[in-house]
């Protein structure tokens, strides 16, 4: 199913939601729309589902015009952040409803299917209270699936779950869609997920759609400082700097040799991912002395954060690193690895990925 | 401060038959005074029925609280001496910053002076100095939290100091600032805090040690840095780290370690205890399954079925019977193709092995 948004917009009183959006949705591939709360992903999904019409603009399925039809003259199914099921069926009969309503046949044999997929059939004749909130969000998604809609949404499905829940579903999710025949649109606030996911992303931020592409890609060449503020966890360091005719110049005397087009601006801002930054040196680097203002740790990594001479910066190491407040830290960091970003935030240098192959 | 010993278990019903009838199962720990601690587990997991049992808010079904070797099982937290702060923030909308924060001193009948001391040093480590004249009310949800969090901490002679979740109302970029001020805070004023959360993050940085609690038990007590490196559960391999510890069945053969139908070489310092044990769970961190080799005699050739790049790593998911198999690999290395077969290294220094999920060798 080919979705696609042409100069779409909301505006509600004198606010504006929506900027005008253009955007071709990869068919029977996942989407990632990616922002902050309040980016305009929900009302964007909306208009995309029909819950809500656009203030200008057209949406299209297969080429024909369905602006104006209600979401119940489409076939899309949703899935919000709260656990939506019917509180006085069980289980099964929440699953079953869909099929149900189009009168399919063998709707036991679909929703045992459906159930042994999102490891649920345990539950089939509880009510959705008496189970836990990953197990309710599971039914919610088992219904969505049921639905066998070309059009799948799914707002934040899983943001109200503990994070090693959210670890499993997301997991098995991505299975479900890389199986299945829909288009899927997937809102999140976390750059991490819509990694996770793959396929592709949008990125959004302030009622504005800035960049579409396969996900990956839209990591490592961020068209502009805005998208990789948006994506990154955690943070890119955006450290202002000045042209130079090696490279970028930092406070404190720090020179970066980075090759940087012609015509560029004099004030540049030089973009490092938290990755980038290590604690062992190897040829070629840039030291940053500076001082630990916390070390946080995850487990898998550790984000130390450091004051140094070219701004706060963060650095994510691997594994469990300790180090006391206070603490004296050099970082270093390799110029190939970073981006510049021209006086207007537009991208004029991203690292080269070296590794990158096609899928 | 004291040093607090638990030593009970607290079940729904009164005559509990089964693990399921407790929601903490029979269990001994100590809390060193001036330590910080966090409780860390899933929702239902037993960690606030702990909090409230340590605070006094709940009376354990058996045993006994103490703290410095006092009895006080059946005391009220006022009893205790136990200062809180919760999810949410809980102050007086109509004080100022500054009432509020001397309001836990004022109802002790502590000298005007000390107040203003005491509550100028709290306002300076909460970077709140500037606001101590404003009323509550019209501050952000941010700020209020930081009042809570200060009225926790303002009084000296308190027992413990416990939180519940605390920074759960609190912006995602502002948390690391909060959370760097409580470790602070607790260097320059080395009072017990323990502090009850289901954010991983949250509870390996803040505190020294960290409880890891699953369907009522403490599986483990440790630092980061052991519950990263030697789990000593397998609930705490999977809990901790994202994705967590890779699980495989294995077991002992002609001095071999047979993993599905490879025979990988022994571990030698752990040899005889794998013997002993026959069959065991082999655990490796994604973070430390390598790329081997062919042949290597640690390692397992898999085909690679799916391969991401997560931005600033590799994950390749593979299969090893039928169990799945992660690694987490550089974005400098050279990864294959899905479909692919690669050689990856499990047995190594960091390997652990597990029996009856709990750490064999």
């Amino acid at each position: 199913m080919q979705l696609s948004l042409e100069q779409v917009s909301k505006s509600v009183g004198a606010e504006v939601y929506l900027y005008p959006v253009s955007l071709n949705l990869v068919p029977s591939a996942v989407t990632v729309l990616l922002g902050a709360t309040r980016a305009g992903k929900t009302t964007l999904m909306r208009v995309m589902a029909g819950l809500d019409a656009p203030t200008h603009g057209r949406v299209k399925v297969d080429g024909r015009d369905v602006t104006g039809l209600s979401v119940r003259q489409r076939n899309v199914a949703m899935v919000y952040q709260q656990f939506i099921n019917y509180p006085s069926m069980t289980v099964f009969d929440n699953i079953a409803s869909p099929l149900r309503l189009r009168g399919e046949k063998e709707i036991e044999a679909r929703v045992q299917a459906l159930a042994a997929k999102l490891h649920i059939e345990p539950f089939l004749q509880r009510l959705p209270a008496e189970l836990s909130g990953g197990q309710q969000q599971r039914v919610a998604l088992a219904r969505a699936l049921a639905k066998q809609a070309p059009l799948m949404l799914l707002d934040e499905p899983l943001v109200n779950l503990d994070y090693k829940l959210r670890e499993e579903l997301r997991e098995e999710l991505t299975q479900l869609f890389a199986t299945g025949d829909s288009t899927v649109v997937y809102a999140t606030t976390e750059p991490t997920e819509a990694l996770l996911l793959g396929g592709y992303t949008a990125v959004m931020d302030a009622g504005e759609l800035l960049q579409y592409g396969p996900t990956a890609e839209v990591f490592h060449r961020p068209q502009s400082i805005r998208v990789a503020r948006a994506f990154s966890d955690p943070p890119m360091n955006l450290l202002p700097g000045e042209a130079a005719t090696l490279g970028v110049e930092l406070p404190g005397n720090v020179q970066v040799a980075v090759p940087l087009p012609s015509n560029g601006s004099r004030s540049v801002t030089l973009g490092v991912r938290a990755s980038a930054l290590r604690v062992q040196r190897r040829d070629g680097d840039v030291a940053l002395p500076g001082t630990v203002e916390l070390a946080e740790i995850s487990g898998s990594d550790t984000f130390v954060h450091v004051d140094t001479p070219v701004g706060e910066v963060v650095a994510q190491l691997t594994g469990v690193h300790y180090y006391d407040l206070g603490a004296s830290i050099t970082l270093y960091l390799h110029p190939s690895q970073v981006y510049v970003f021209n006086e207007a935030g537009v991208l004029l240098v991203a690292p080269e990925h070296p590794t990158r192959r096609d899928a | 401060m004291a040093r607090i010993d638990l030593d009970l278990a607290h079940a729904y019903k009164p005559h509990p038959t089964q693990d399921s009838d407790y929601a903490l199962l029979p269990l001994k720990m100590s809390f060193r005074d001036g330590g910080a601690y966090a409780l860390l587990g899933p929702s239902g997991c037993g960690k606030t029925t702990m909090l409230n049992i340590i605070s006094g808010l709940v009376t354990p079904s058996q045993g006994t609280v103490m703290f410095d070797g006092r009895d006080v099982t059946r005391q009220s937290p006022q009893e205790r001496n136990i200062a809180q702060v919760f999810q949410f923030p809980v102050i007086y909308d109509t004080m100022t910053v500054a009432e509020n924060l001397a309001f836990p001193l004022r109802n002790r009948g502590i000298s005007p002076d000390r107040i203003r001391q005491r509550v100028g040093v709290i306002a300076e480590m909460l970077e709140m100095s500037g606001q101590l004249h404003q009323r509550a009310a019209n501050l952000s949800a941010d700020a209020k939290q930081k009042i809570s969090l200060g009225r926790g901490l303002v009084r000296e002679d308190v027992s413990a100091v416990l939180f519940d979740e605390p920074l759960t109302v609190i912006d995602p970029h502002l948390k690391w600032q909060l959370r760097r001020k409580l470790k602070q805070i607790h260097h320059e004023l080395r009072l017990t805090l323990i502090y009850v959360t289901h954010d991983q993050v949250e509870a390996l940085t803040f505190a020294d040690e960290v409880v890891v609690m699953t369907r009522g038990r403490a599986v483990q007590v440790g630092t980061a840095d052991q519950l990263f490196e030697r789990p000593r559960h397998t609930f705490v391999g999977h809990f901790i780290g994202s994705p967590g510890m890779n699980f495989l069945q294995a077991r002992y053969a002609d001095g071999q370690l047979l993993v599905g139908d490879c025979r990988l070489a022994l571990p030698q310092d752990k040899a005889e205890a794998l013997r002993q044990a026959g069959e065991f769970v082999l655990g490796v961190r994604p973070e430390y399954v390598e790329p081997a080799p062919e042949g290597h005699p640690e390692a397992v050739a898999v085909r690679i079925e799916q391969v991401q790049d997560i931005g600033t790593y590799w994950m390749l998911t593979s299969r090893v019977g039928q169990a799945v198999l992660r690694a987490r690999l550089s974005p400098e290395t050279r990864v294959p193709a899905a479909g692919e077969t690669m050689w990856l290294r499990l047995v190594g220094p960091h390997t652990c092995y597990y029996k009856n999920e709990e750490l064999l060798a």
